[in-house]
């Protein structure tokens, strides 16, 4: 048999084809359901949201809301397709930021500063801050803040002769102590890099204050080339280098938790990460809880450092947001939703009662009444006192920086680049 | 007879190829508005030294992933079509990755190959436990190990089935002559096996040129660039960096490699001529 030439080709063409397919494939909308939609992320406060919404449904049974869950990456790549080409639910969950600006500037979702006052009034003027774009109201927070902690295994810390680090340089003993006592002194998830750039975030925050992001926000020509944040970037090296990470940290996976159970099972005694694996702590770990060994501290201070040792780097919250391009029942639904629901008190209950602190002012009396109150209280003082609370780098900057941003970081915690090296490649993004 | 298949792939394959060669000559996030690009993308994606390393890192992949499979796949494969029950049995055993999803798979490698909890801690292994997938020396070369524990089984597949074509004569015909087994391999077998090999080499080339899932998640490109190759540098340029133009370009540039090796390949195997090797056709 003989294969005519044009078919054979055709046939080719074929075997190569799935990869283009696969570039204009997205953004058909799930069980596309009348009324209100909204789409929420699986893991942290899923239950919380989710009990929320059913609470809403069953008192609003004329206004349901349809919530559905993704993954955290797979959200990411679908909202914005979905957005862009007008198939977006009528809430879209977010982290504001630059996607959000990007969603103003694109008339992708509504002001809702007058119809959500109610709940933005009671809510730190910190959090309620970042959902603000030109000082209108285009994103309400959704659930818990999530300060990024350094938490302790205290009992690693102790067998090792050494303490919670409060300062750069008792942190770098520390490093040293562990280390002679054979475990891995942080934790790091560097295969996933975005617990990389907590690392990098504080130590520019401590060495220069918000000063130093804030020229990267601002768009200024050489912020990343600015002596603090070569400083900052510099101490990553230094900790690199002392082995402060272990060897393998670049094998280490953030999303299957494969960083925090290192604490867990004593095998590292530190890592710096968001206050939402602190539930994760009580799930895996909960003698280790319950006997005190597990202990949760701010940043260490850099000592000739310009920074707020109050200042807080992490997620100031998840947020609400109403598209656009949903229907005027829809937005009306969404938007009492908004200022009825959100952190009512069983969605402040069912928060708390997993460990996570919404953003409300006022809630000591609360919180005091919970049973496990230490944690708690303690991230909800961080926010409450912080001089500043900065939005996770890569939220804050525009995705296509965002992405050279981990990948540059990546390789600076690889040793692939030195400092100045990071910082050249980081001035050309600007 | 052939309209149905030529719609699907119509609309599936030509029209969305337009579509990308459109969106390669313009900017587009995603979001905003599109504006006119002319070849910045070319240039910009020319010029970029992460692109240019995934490029050859594709083909460094591909080259390295047919190495590993083609001559494995082919003496499994060979070794399959013998008729005696254990190997039958074992035959089941070596087709089950078939059976498994590739993120499946992937996931399951993350694990096993984990530093601190993999199998290399839990057995208390030192040689296994190395830094698999955080290494930039060694990723790439676990990452081809993965690719072909899921794929070898396939490629036996095929080869048991080419194997299992070829008359039983001539190897009568040949253990009569006095032809031992490692004779009957390489001048029956092998000749007979000419256009498997070259129908699996081909599958393997374009598989693993546009390889993605298990790499994306294994590695997910990382350590640093080391496992960036170029279906994922297309994938995080669209869709992490939303940068529409100079991901289609990566997704022309892919097209373009993976219909010149397969056409080169038939070309250069002569199986273009693909006359058939039966008795009485």
């Amino acid at each position: 048999m003989k294969l005519g030439t044009r078919r054979r080709t055709l046939l080719a063409l074929g075997a190569a084809a799935p990869v283009v397919a696969a570039l204009g494939a997205c953004g058909n909308k799930p069980g596309a359901a009348d009324g209100a939609t909204a789409w929420g992320l699986t893991g942290g406060a899923e239950e919380a949201m989710r009990a929320s919404f059913e609470a809403w449904n069953k008192d609003n049974p004329d206004n349901e809301i349809t919530a559905e869950y993704f993954a955290n990456d797979a959200y990411k790549e679908k909202i914005r397709t979905a957005i862009g080409s007008g198939n977006a639910p009528t809430l879209v969950f977010g982290w504001a930021g630059a996607t959000l600006a990007d969603y103003v500037a694109n008339d992708q979702v509504v002001d809702v500063t007058e119809s959500t006052s109610a709940l933005t009034d009671r809510l730190l003027p910190s959090v309620a801050q970042v959902g603000m774009v030109d000082g209108k109201v285009y994103a309400v927070p959704n659930n818990q803040s999530q300060p990024v902690v350094l938490y302790h295994n205290n009992d690693v810390l102790e067998a090792a002769g050494t303490q919670i680090p409060t300062t750069w340089t008792e942190l770098l003993a520390a490093v040293e102590a562990l280390k002679g006592a054979d475990v891995i002194p942080i934790a790091l998830a560097g295969q996933s890099v975005w617990p990389e750039l907590m690392w990098i975030s504080y130590l520019a925050d401590r060495v220069g204050g918000d000063a130093a992001f804030q020229r990267v926000l601002d768009g200024e020509a050489g912020a990343w080339s600015h002596p603090d944040m070569v400083r900052a970037a510099q101490m990553i090296t230094e900790l690199v280098e002392a082995g402060a990470f272990g060897d393998g940290f670049a094998s280490v996976v953030a999303d299957a938790g494969a960083d925090h159970a290192l604490v867990s099972t004593g095998k590292a005694a530190m890592i710096l990460q968001g206050s939402w694996i602190y539930p994760e702590f009580l799930t895996n770990a909960p003698d280790l809880v319950a006997s005190g060994g597990l202990r949760f501290s701010t940043f260490p201070v850099v000592e000739d450092g310009a920074g707020d040792p109050t200042a807080i780097v992490g997620n100031p919250a998840n947020y609400w947001s109403i598209t656009a391009s949903s229907s005027e029942d829809d937005q009306a639904t969404a938007a009492d939703y908004l200022s009825e629901a959100v952190y009512d008190d069983a969605h402040i209950d069912s928060l708390l009662a997993i460990g996570a602190v919404p953003p409300v002012a006022g809630l000591e009396d609360r919180i005091a009444e919970e049973e496990d109150p230490e944690f708690l209280d303690f991230t909800y003082a961080m926010v409450r006192d912080a001089a500043s609370f900065e939005l996770s780098w890569d939220q804050a900057i525009p995705a296509e920086q965002a992405q050279e941003l981990l990948n540059n970081l990546s390789r600076l915690f690889l040793g692939e680049l030195s400092a100045e090296e990071f910082a050249a490649a980081m001035d050309a993004t600007l | 007879m052939a309209a149905p298949a030529l719609i699907l792939f119509g609309v599936f394959a030509i029209v969305p190829l337009f579509g990308v060669a459109a969106l390669s000559l313009v900017h587009w996030d995603g979001l905003g508005d599109i504006t006119w690009a002319g070849f910045d993308n070319w240039q910009a994606a020319a010029s970029d030294p992460v692109s240019r390393n995934a490029l050859w890192l594709t083909v460094k992949l591909t080259v390295l992933c047919v190495l590993f499979q083609a001559p494995v796949s082919l003496l499994l494969g060979v070794f399959l079509a013998g008729r005696q029950r254990y190997r039958a049995l074992l035959a089941t055993l070596f087709f089950l990755p078939l059976l498994f999803s590739s993120a499946a798979v992937a996931i399951t490698f993350t694990a096993l190959l984990d530093p601190n909890f993999g199998a290399g801690s839990a057995l208390d292994l030192p040689l296994l436990t190395q830094n698999w997938l955080g290494d930039p020396d060694l990723a790439l070369y676990v990452i081809v190990f993965v690719i072909g524990w899921c794929f070898i089984p396939f490629h036996t597949l095929i080869y048991q089935a080419g194997t299992r074509q070829i008359p039983r004569e001539l190897y009568e015909a040949a253990r009569m002559d006095g032809a031992g087994t490692v004779h009957q391999f390489l001048h029956i077998t092998l000749p007979m096996l000419k256009y498997t090999i070259v129908t699996s080499t081909t599958l393997m080339t374009v598989g693993s040129l546009t390889y993605f899932d298990l790499i994306f998640v294994l590695t997910g490109g990382g350590p640093g660039n080391a496992t960036r190759v170029l279906p994922l540098d297309m994938y995080l340029t669209g869709f992490r960096s939303y940068d529409m133009g100079r991901a289609s370009v990566l997704a022309l540039v892919l097209v373009a490699v993976g219909l010149a090796v397969s056409l080169g390949l038939n070309r250069l195997t002569g199986a273009n001529r693909m006359e058939s090797q039966s008795e009485g056709s």
